[in-house]
């Protein structure tokens, strides 16, 4: 049982796309040899900034001999049709063997497909995966029209069992596959020639290469550690730094350094900010201070003088980045103090969109909308608008012009530097929010207000200039913004007709489309959590839609309700009746609701029914008015037995007409109080 | 293949020093040493030598200083390592060899970066210039954590994909010198050998002029003559593309060369009118399409141009 051992060395692959291309190596190389009839024990793949690997241990030695029988036409079938057999099966007309066959004598073919060694189905496979590799984005390099996501330079491809290792033959555009790699770029840069995954794995660790990335992911967190621990500092945990870091580097050494004590009043945000994003800096805090006071780097190098250099000059860099923010803090701070009317006044200047207006249109709008939603959150209307005036200020500032992704954060510093009450300046920091499905959804009563202002004024105003998204076109980012709204409204509670407040952001908006589009998000989101979507639809269909808090609570029971075999059989029984009744009602021309007497009930079933009815009705309209959507599914589903029984004993469509428009009436009762919960019409199964 | 060690030496002392070394070392890599594009440019990539050369099949080697000019990045000299006017030094091999990185990083050996001793990285940086219709994959070298070049792979430009691919390096050269000089604000930095009979520091050399841009660019460039200066290289440009292919004398000369002039001219505009905040983000998209558009035409005629030679030269 041989292994296999690939390596694809190339220069230096983007950190975020090792992951995946771990999988897919893996995947496209163990699929294509179990397709071709080999199998494995186990396979493993690895990569470094230079090189994706792969190891595939106790791969059959071949693939196994396979026999396929194949009919073809008859004997006498014209010529041309046992040429095309023959021209599919590769054989010649004396290989074939005449059959008896009920309808005559027939051609068949039997094609016997000899195994192949592992070596011709690796080679096979492995120039597939590499030609089709699924790079995010790839290259093309030289003269060559190979494409990798950065040049290839060399490939191992070996089979090794325990006489001996051998290399797969095979060239792709001039690049042969071999036995030979090399290690770390600076420390050891020489050729490596290798005989297994073993091999290779221990001979690269000796020329300063960590293959295995969880490897490289441990050492750097369990070195950062110890450099924090040593000065009392612990590090702030940050795993997806950690991957990208170690996506970077083949021989990982963390370094230590400190934040010069002049930055050390500058926002922890902002130390965050510049050493994560720009220099893939760890933060490291100070317990004692609660502060950020160093960081720790990972160098790719291990150098004669410990790395001195290295951190010398990283120091430097951050020093350059941290004096230009604090010289943006400073500057920000004074014009925060003096109320920020020079920023006010620049956002008349930046244009959100041609025909939206300026920055300083957009506020206003918002403003004005913030006080009306305000009484709708529990918010004080004057704060709502206040915060709306300022929440966006920070975009003048010139720190976040500097770093865009502190936008909020930096507001609602100034804003408390300018003196401005909590709920003000929370507003600034959170009225962006949520960002994304799993985004925390702000629950003061003022930010939540400034927050569906926000979104509701871009949403009514794109829609009032007809720049809806399209397809997979949504540039400004609107149904994120709808999904926004959706959450902050049912986190919340926030009851609210929304296409009134459409109007009042916008009364040029089409409400009703911007509505459907709505619920179109909503049942996305609602999806997620395990709502069928033709629930949605059967409650989307009744009055009050544009409540959302009411609409999910109608469609939540409904689904709990419609989860039990009472609710499915109830579904059926009401279908039933609306089905019998919209038949009847084609074929009369009119619509049975005139109500129906319990006089002309033949049956205790009939009887039954009536009763169970007088009893339901009062109590769904009550539940429905109450909002208990619960008790007033409960108020249908106790109608379940008594439509049962009524079905079963008694027929409609009778000859006595009295009687049988007195039973539609009747199904037209049941119609109706399905009706006060949702439009079972639309609902499946 | 030339390793890093083979360029060590005594580490440069001056601004020019930097540049020198560079020239030198990248001579000796057989490139042509060319001088920079005599027109207003926001980076050395705009450089005929590189957005026209990189483009059909001739192979081409070339390597030089850009001074490069962007309008917003003026601070009036005092910002430690902003500037409206900085230099870039440029190299552009086609075919990309494939020994590219390695002789790189002999490169920064030449000026005194030492890779055993300094933290020399490869990090991922896609290049796009929405105004070239260029686009290419490479990284930003990152030394000590600081961006010291830019390093891309052609793919497209002008809209033409890339036979041979280019392989495009750029030196940000004040910052890089700043950093192997050790200096932290460039106007601090010696331009010349400190030890001169005249010593001048690049404060000496540009101080003023940035001080002097920085209110031009910012506060003077009259607008309404920068935008119908806009309308006419555009003019210029379309006008130059749709002439006819034969001179007065009935000779085949089309032009692509002037006409990418006018292309590179609207470009400067465009950042001129930009840095006086005149053009709107929805406006800014528009001017960007208008200059692409620009440069796709210069593009195409330069290789059907190139193509008509290459064919003349194979039938003789």
């Amino acid at each position: 049982m041989p292994d296999l051992l690939i390596e694809l060395f190339s220069e230096e692959i983007p950190a975020r796309m090792q992951a995946p291309a771990r999988e897919d190596l893996k995947k496209r190389v163990t699929d294509g040899l179990v397709e071709a009839g080999l199998t494995y024990r186990s396979a493993g793949a690895f990569s470094t900034p230079r090189r994706l690997a792969l190891a595939v241990e106790g791969l059959t030695a071949e693939s196994p001999t396979t026999r396929e029988e194949r009919k073809g036409p008859r004997i006498d079938a014209p010529d041309a049709a046992l040429e095309g057999f023959l021209r599919s099966t590769g054989l010649t007309r004396e290989q074939l063997q005449a059959r008896d066959e009920k309808k005559g004598q027939v051609w068949f073919a039997v094609v016997t497909k000899p195994g192949r060694p592992a070596a011709q189905i690796v080679a096979e496979v492995l120039e597939r995966t590499i030609r089709d590799f699924p790079w995010p984005k790839s290259m093309r390099w030289g003269s060559g029209s190979l494409r990798w996501v950065r040049p290839l330079h060399s490939i191992i491809c070996l089979l090794s069992d325990e006489s001996g290792s051998t290399v797969v033959p095979l060239e792709i555009e001039g690049i042969r596959a071999g036995a030979t790699t090399r290690g770390h770029r600076f420390m050891a840069p020489d050729q490596i020639t290798v005989s297994g995954f073993d091999d290779y794995a221990a001979k690269l660790r000796r020329a300063r290469v960590m293959l295995d990335p969880a490897e490289r992911e441990a050492a750097i967190r369990q070195e950062a550690a110890n450099l924090a621990f040593a000065r009392g500092w612990e590090i702030v945990p940050d795993e997806g730094l950690l991957s990208e870091v170690a996506g970077l580097v083949e021989w990982p050494v963390p370094l230590m350094g400190t934040i010069e004590d002049r930055f050390l009043s500058l926002p922890p945000e902002v130390l965050q900010t510049s050493m994560k994003e720009h220099q893939k800096f760890f933060s490291a805090r100070n317990p004692k201070t609660g502060r950020i006071e160093g960081f720790v780097t990972v160098a790719n190098i291990e150098t004669p003088d410990q790395g001195d250099t290295i951190l010398k000059g990283n120091q430097r860099v951050l020093a350059a980045r941290l004096s230009d923010a604090a010289f943006f803090w400073d500057n920000d701070l004074r014009e925060a103090k003096a109320g920020m009317a020079d920023w006010a006044d620049g956002l008349r200047a930046v244009t959100f969109q041609s025909k939206l207006g300026s920055q300083a249109d957009r506020i206003a709008r918002i403003a004005a909308l913030s006080r009306e939603i305000a009484p709708l959150v529990g918010a004080d209307p004057d704060q709502a608008e206040q915060a709306a005036r300022v929440a966006k200020l920070d975009l003048r500032s010139a720190m976040v012009g500097e770093f865009p992704e502190l936008q909020g954060t930096m507001g609602r510093y100034y804003a408390l530097a300018a003196g401005l009450p909590e709920p003000v300046a929370d507003a600034a920091r959170d009225h962006y929010s949520p960002l994304g499905p799993s985004d925390a959804v702000p629950s003061a009563p003022v930010s939540v207000a400034v927050a569906l202002a926000d979104k509701l004024d871009t949403l009514a105003g794109f829609w009032a200039i007809d720049e809806k998204p399209t397809g997979s076109k949504d540039p400004f980012a609107l149904r994120r913004a709808a999904l926004g709204v959706i959450r902050l409204v049912l986190v919340n509670g926030v009851r609210a007709n929304l296409g009134q407040t459409f109007a009042k952001a916008r009364s040029d908006a089409d409400a009703a489309d911007l509505l459907a589009f709505f619920h179109d998000r909503l049942k996305v989101h609602l999806r997620d959590q395990g709502i069928r979507h033709d629930i949605i639809d059967a409650v989307q269909a009744m009055p009050g839609s544009d409540d959302l808090v009411l609409l999910v609570n109608r469609a939540t029971a409904l689904n709990d309700a419609l989860k039990t075999e009472d609710g499915t059989n109830l579904l059926l029984g009401l279908k039933r009746a609306g089905n019998i009744l919209a038949q009847a009602e084609d074929k009369d021309g009119l619509e049975y609701s005139f109500g129906a007497d319990p006089k002309f009930a033949e049956t205790d079933q009939e009887r039954a029914l009536f009763a169970a009815l007088d009893q339901a009705e009062p109590a769904i309209r009550e539940a429905v008015r109450l909002e208990d959507f619960q008790a007033a599914t409960q108020g249908i589903a106790s109608l379940r037995a008594p439509i049962d029984g009524f079905f079963e004993a008694v027929q409609i469509n009778t000859d006595n007409q009295i009687l049988r428009r007195n039973r539609l009436n009747l199904l037209s009762r049941i119609r109706e109080a399905g009706r006060l919960i949702a439009d079972f019409n639309r609902i499946e199964g | 293949m030339t390793s890093p060690k083979d360029h060590q030496q005594a580490k440069p002392v001056c601004f020019q020093d930097v540049i020198l070394r560079l020239q030198s070392y990248w001579a000796g890599q057989g490139c042509a040493v060319l001088q920079p594009y005599d027109m207003e440019v926001g980076a050395g990539t705009f450089h005929p030598a590189t957005t026209l050369r990189s483009l059909g099949q001739r192979p081409w080697a070339a390597a030089y200083v850009q001074p490069s000019r962007r309008p917003t990045d003026g601070r009036y000299g005092e910002n430690p390592n902003r500037l409206q006017h900085y230099y870039q030094y440029q190299v552009i091999i086609k075919p990309s060899p494939p020994n590219l990185q390695q002789l790189y990083l002999g490169s920064l050996a030449a000026i005194g970066l030492d890779p055993m001793i300094h933290d020399v990285r490869f990090v991922e940086d896609d290049w796009e210039s929405p105004t070239l219709g260029a686009w290419g994959l490479g990284w930003e070298v990152w030394c000590d954590g600081m961006e010291v070049s830019q390093f891309t792979y052609f793919q497209q430009v002008g809209g033409h994909d890339c036979r041979p691919v280019s392989g495009e390096l750029t030196y940000g050269l004040e910052r890089l010198a700043m950093y192997v000089l050790g200096v932290e604000h460039v106007m601090d930095m010696p331009f010349n050998p400190p030890g001169s009979p005249i010593p001048l520091r690049y404060g000496d050399v540009f101080r003023q002029a940035e001080r002097e841009y920085s209110r031009w660019n910012f506060e003077q460039a009259d607008t309404d003559m920068l935008l119908q200066h806009f309308k006419d290289a555009e003019a210029e440009c379309d006008r130059i593309l749709s002439a006819a292919d034969t001179d007065s004398a009935g000779r085949r000369i089309p032009m692509a060369h002037p006409a990418y002039d006018q292309a590179i001219k609207a470009s400067h505009l465009f950042n001129l009118l930009d840095a006086r905040g005149v053009i709107s983000v929805t406006e800014r998209q528009a001017y960007i399409g208008r200059v692409r558009a620009l440069a796709k035409r210069c593009a195409d005629l330069f290789v059907t141009t190139e193509a008509a030679v290459l064919q003349a030269e194979d039938a003789a």
